[in-house]
């Protein structure tokens, strides 16, 4: 048992610190002449593109039934014309970012995981880095990039379905007008509720990119490893999620609500 | 033109509890064709990674032009690796590309060719040296396993390098196309002086291209000579690879 405790805890301290060694390595390879942009744009189209559908209806539904949800509650108070400030507010600085963030991290984390450890047991990566070219740059670092500039514009466009979606929310109990609805929910924001989130958001993409990339390269011999390093992709993305955005939430609180 | 291109000595490789390579020793002389040969699993793929760094040795010398593998740095690895070709055995096709994209990858990222045409003239000339033309356009999952292997075969000419490593150039393919790869392996050496190390189970292929063979057996070498010398060998090991 303890032993036990032992070797596992070594084990993820190793893996850390190879993480951390992959971090360094991406680095190393952004500035490296010969960027590759064809590979960045085609990657942008596959990680943002691709994901509009599922990130619209999401933000529909999140702004929907947030305002369904809230609308009774607040009428008891005779609040309701707060409800469309609410429901932005709530979508914009914690809902959107971490539910877009946790889609994507089972869309797109494992989506790269599986590719790259595939390339990997197909031997792929190996036929690359033997001609002399980069790996790290041609693959790794064009996901990453791709993923870290298309998570929050995805999610910027999730909190505008979002509130999209408490207006049609709003519209089937009372009544009130599209400039109305948007005007209230637009001026319940201010500057501190968008920028941490986006900030937030940026941190989510990357992490979402570089997870994905990190397993999908690290994954073992063997066509099963590929599923298992999609997998480790997406369970270790999605933690990596919560914990940031843990940490997010006490900076925020401490030096911008005040 | 008898210095040694590439150099092994002593190689020696375990994964985990297996021992793969106990002490294999062999070299390659500029402009000669080293068939390499041995019964399946005994660590012939493993033996040309550790030649281009792809696996490390626990222990032995493996020089590249007269240096020291494990000793290069970053840079001297990467400039070796240009110099040398390496075809896998499972042809490892980059599959989110087409044929024409897996051709000119090695161009526009190791030889750092512009030139659009030069480029499209090259992909031409040496799909048609192994007799593909028509698939340029052609994803790798739209390929025959044969097919595969030489565009491979293809994607790993295309630089030209001055070493090639073969792993089983000719498995899985018919008699006639594996007579037409060997012609093709052995046009390659006469016209640009390559040196190679050619992995195979085909005598046929080994009769055609090797100046010289090396038997790998139980993780060392246990024969080395001419097609002639080996195949009059009176080791019955040796001779039951040449029936
Ligand atoms: N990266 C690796 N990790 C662990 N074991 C490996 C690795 N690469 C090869 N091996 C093991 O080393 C042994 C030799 O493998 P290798 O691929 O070199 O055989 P081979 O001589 O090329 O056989 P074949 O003719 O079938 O291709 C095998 O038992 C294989 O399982
Ligand atoms: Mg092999």
């Amino acid at each position: 048992m303890y032993s036990n405790f032992i070797s596992l805890s070594k084990k993820a301290f190793e893996s850390l610190g190879e993480q951390a060694l992959f971090l360094g390595s991406f680095f190393r390879n952004i500035f490296r002449r010969d960027f590759e942009w064809n590979e960045l744009i085609r990657q942008c189209y596959l990680i943002g593109y691709r994901s509009f559908p599922i990130v619209a209806l999401t933000g529909f539904v999140l702004g929907f039934v947030l305002t369904l949800q809230t609308n009774p509650s607040m009428k008891e108070f005779g609040a309701q014309n707060m409800v469309p400030g609410m429901v932005s507010i709530s979508a914009i600085r914690e809902i959107c970012p971490v539910i877009i963030a946790l889609i994507c991290a089972g869309k797109i984390s494992s989506g790269i995981g599986a590719e790259l450890g595939s390339m990997n047991v197909t031997e792929q990566i190996d036929a690359m880095e033997v001609s002399g070219a980069n790996p790290i740059q041609y693959l790794v670092v064009t996901r990453i990039l791709a993923s870290t500039l298309m998570i929050p514009l995805l999610t910027i466009f999730a909190d505008g379905v979002a509130i999209i979606g408490g207006f049609i929310g709003t519209n089937i109990s009372g009544d009130m007008s599209l400039s109305l609805y948007f005007r209230k929910s637009i001026a319940a924001l201010v500057f501190s509720d968008i920028f941490p989130s986006f900030i937030k958001s940026v941190l989510f993409g990357f992490v979402i990119g570089f997870v994905g990339c990190y397993q999908g390269l690290h994954s073992n011999r063997g066509t099963e490893s590929v599923g298992l390093a999609a997998n480790a992709a997406v369970v270790s993305a999605s933690v990596w999620i919560i914990i940031i955005d843990a940490i997010a939430v006490q900076i925020t609180s401490a030096f911008v609500y005040n | 033109m008898e210095e040694n291109v590439i150099d092994i000595k002593g190689l020696k490789k375990n994964f985990g509890d297996k021992e793969v390579l106990k002490s294999v020793s062999f070299s390659v002389k500029k402009g000669e064709n080293m068939i390499v040969m041995g019964r399946s699993g005994e660590g012939k793929s493993v033996t040309i990674k550790c030649i281009v760094g792809l696996i490390w040795q626990d222990e032995g010398s493996v020089k590249v032009f007269g240096k020291e593998v494990k000793e290069m740095t970053e840079n001297e690895l990467k400039e070796m690796r240009t110099k040398v070709g390496f075809l896998f055995q499972n042809a490892a096709l980059y599959d989110s590309m087409t044929v024409a994209e897996n051709l000119a990858f090695p161009l526009t990222r190791v030889l750092k060719i512009k030139n659009a045409e030069e480029i499209k003239t090259r992909i031409h000339e040496t799909l048609d040296s192994v007799g593909l033309e028509d698939t340029v356009d052609k994803m790798p999952s739209d390929l025959s396993g044969g097919m595969r292997k030489r565009i491979g075969l293809a994607r790993t000419l295309i630089v030209k390098p001055e070493i090639i490593l073969y792993d089983e150039p000719t498995t899985g393919l018919d008699p006639i196309t594996s007579a037409e790869i060997s012609e093709l392996i052995l046009a390659i050496q006469k016209k640009n002086n390559a040196s190679s190390i050619i992995i195979t189970h085909d005598m046929q292929c080994a009769k055609i291209t090797g100046d010289r063979m090396v038997l790998i057996n139980e993780g060392e070498c246990i024969g080395e000579g001419s097609y002639e010398e080996l195949q009059h060998s009176p080791d019955k090991f040796i001779q039951s690879f040449f029936k």
